[in-house]
């Protein structure tokens, strides 16, 4: 097993300093994540502007990819047009599933691409993609309206 | 003084071939018996045996094979009566788990709820209570938690103290006469908590309710006798005592299963059939419909043989042992602390603790770098985590074939856990 390739210094750095954590208003879809075999949980709000990802604010516990991951999602879509973001998802989900075989652009993935090695433990992509599920689950939220809790 | 372990722990490792497994370069270190345990050889001869020479369905042929494979079967189960003090091989069933068999055992309570001339033990409605407790596996709550949903009873709970024991005190408000079943865990698989039963079996009687245990954690590891015990019915999973996945046992006393209305029907289950009616045929085989496991009931006998020689006394002085070195020796690690009782009185080899500042899921997976396993998570007990303010632990757990060696590898890898995450 070769931990450094899974805790990368790109991951212990976004689990340490996590960007743009926290819960802020507005928001237009909230979603509620938890991974039932570890207990981990976050929640994730989207702040849509016309066809833009304005905010994306969210309060995780977990383990420090799952944190990581949270946070290399923020860097990624906030700010970013609602058509990139879904990209970048669909983009990560497929590194994710790579089983260690993908590695993922750094030109679109920035960051995101230190996970390629956490495609390797099968264990461990749950904690990857949970905030990226609660993002997912957010948008569709966001765009149906007067629908904010599961 | 502590007694001395009589366990020659090198001999019993070189009956398991898997410990000599490497993980990448690290020798393992198996600390994960509380979810499941290692098979021996002897184990897995005895199925390979079974499977090779007398492999047939049982109860059904008058061929050789057929019955070399009902005897096999049965001398199982009386094997498995025997081990635990039963009266009757009759009075075990042989289910697939510790989980199906609680929810054999939930569902008579449901199905007497639908025939008028059920025993009126078995009866619940609205006003009734069920009793449980707080540090219970989600296998020993949640059927009770459906059922009481479904018939109207009141499920209630006896609560657990800061130290991670059950609260006793609280055993005469939470037990009524109101009270129709209770069942709780003999050894908390998460905290490692031995619970004294005595107390709560005797307010069960007092008020005219049925007592039984969760007993997955505890039959594997301390001596059990259902006679001295004095409870109803005791559930338990082949799995976790040395045995093979996909058989567990439900025992009940005879005039119980008698009177419970079967869980699941079908074949093998029944003394006369027309397209009208069916009339069961007595426990044990009113509660095993289908063809049962019978290679598994053959491994779980092999099992029980190897814990027997061992010496089920001995078993649990080693295990006591091993305790007391891995709250020991865990104590003196920065930043980690146990949840649950913190000295190795009443308590199990089994050790849950946090460690400031890294989730479990790292610790676990530093820790299986270094060939060190251990299970991470909320361990299928959530009320219990809630109850300390947890979302996840990480559990070490020891049984006949672990070693001192084991937990101070443990405890040096922990250091390491905190080189990464620092
Ligand atoms: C206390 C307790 N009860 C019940 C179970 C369930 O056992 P099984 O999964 O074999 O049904 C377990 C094990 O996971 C346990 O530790």
């Amino acid at each position: 097993m070769n931990l450094d390739e899974l805790y990368q210094e790109v991951i212990l750095d976004h689990y340490k300093h996590p960007r743009g954590a926290g819960l802020r208003e507005p928001f237009e879809g909230e979603s509620h994540q938890v991974n039932p075999t570890c207990g981990d949980e976050i929640t994730l709000r989207v702040h849509v502007e016309g066809d833009k990802v304005a905010d994306v604010s969210y309060e995780n516990v977990g383990c420090s990819i799952s944190k990581a991951s949270a946070s290399v999602l923020y860097e990624l879509v906030n700010g970013s047009t609602v058509d990139d973001a879904l990209a970048r998802l669909a983009e990560f989900t497929e590194l994710m599933n790579s089983k260690g075989q993908a590695e993922g652009d750094e030109e679109t993935l920035e960051d995101a691409v230190a996970f390629a090695g956490v495609s390797k433990y099968p264990m461990r992509v749950k904690c990857a993609l949970l905030g990226w599920m609660a993002f997912k689950d957010a948008l569709v939220r966001a765009s149906t309206p007067g629908r904010t809790e599961a | 003084m502590e007694a001395a372990s009589k366990l020659d722990v090198e001999s019993i490792r070189a009956d398991f071939p898997i410990l000599r497994r490497m993980i990448g370069d690290k020798p393992l270190a198996y600390l994960d018996s509380a979810a499941t345990s290692q098979k021996p050889v002897q184990v897995v001869e005895a199925m390979r045996r079974f499977t090779d020479h007398s492999n047939a369905n049982i109860s059904r042929s008058v061929h050789t094979l057929g019955s070399e494979a009902t005897e096999a079967y049965e001398g199982a189960r009386a094997k498995v009566a025997a081990f635990i003090g039963a009266p009757s091989p009759d009075e075990v069933v042989f289910t697939k788990n510790s989980t199906e068999a609680i929810n054999l055992l939930a569902y008579a309570f449901q199905n007497a709820a639908f025939d008028p001339s059920a025993d009126p033990r078995f009866k619940l409605g609205p006003g009734d209570e069920i009793v449980v407790t707080e540090m219970e596996h989600h296998a020993n709550l949640i059927p009770w938690q459906q059922l009481a949903l479904r018939t109207g009873a009141t499920l209630k709970w006896i609560g657990v103290t800061d130290h991670g024991r059950l609260d006793l005190g609280c055993v005469p408000e939470v037990i009524t006469e109101r009270c129709k079943v209770v069942s709780f865990t003999a050894v908390s698989n998460l905290l490692g908590t031995v619970n004294p039963t005595s107390q709560i079996t005797a307010r069960a009687r007092e008020v005219g309710a049925l007592v039984g245990l969760d007993a997955s954690q505890s039959v594997p590891h301390i001596p059990v006798d259902v006679t001295e015990l004095g409870v109803d019915f005791i559930a338990f999973t082949g799995h976790k005592m040395l045995g093979p996945t996909g058989i567990g046992v439900l025992w009940a006393k005879a005039d119980l299963l008698d009177a419970m209305p079967p869980f699941l029907t079908g074949g093998s289950m029944i003394k006369t059939v027309t397209m009208e009616k069916t009339v069961f045929a007595p426990a044990p085989a009113k509660f095993e419909a289908g063809t049962p496991p019978i290679a598994e009931a053959v491994g779980l006998a092999a099992a029980v043989d190897y814990l027997d020689k061992l010496g089920m006394e001995n078993v649990r002085n080693h295990e006591k042992e091993l305790a007391g070195y891995m709250l020991e020796q865990l104590e003196t690690v920065d930043g980690l602390e146990v949840v649950g009782p913190r000295v190795p009185i009443g308590r199990s080899a089994t050790v849950s603790f946090t460690f400031e500042g890294v989730h479990p899921h790292d610790v676990g997976q530093v820790l299986d770098a270094e060939g060190i396993a251990v299970r991470v998570g909320h361990h299928c007990a959530k009320p219990v985590c809630d109850r300390f303010g947890v979302n996840a632990t990480t559990r070490a757990s020891g049984y006949v074939y672990n070693t001192r060696e084991e937990i101070d590898r443990l405890v040096e890898a922990l250091g390491q856990v905190r080189k990464v995450f620092g």
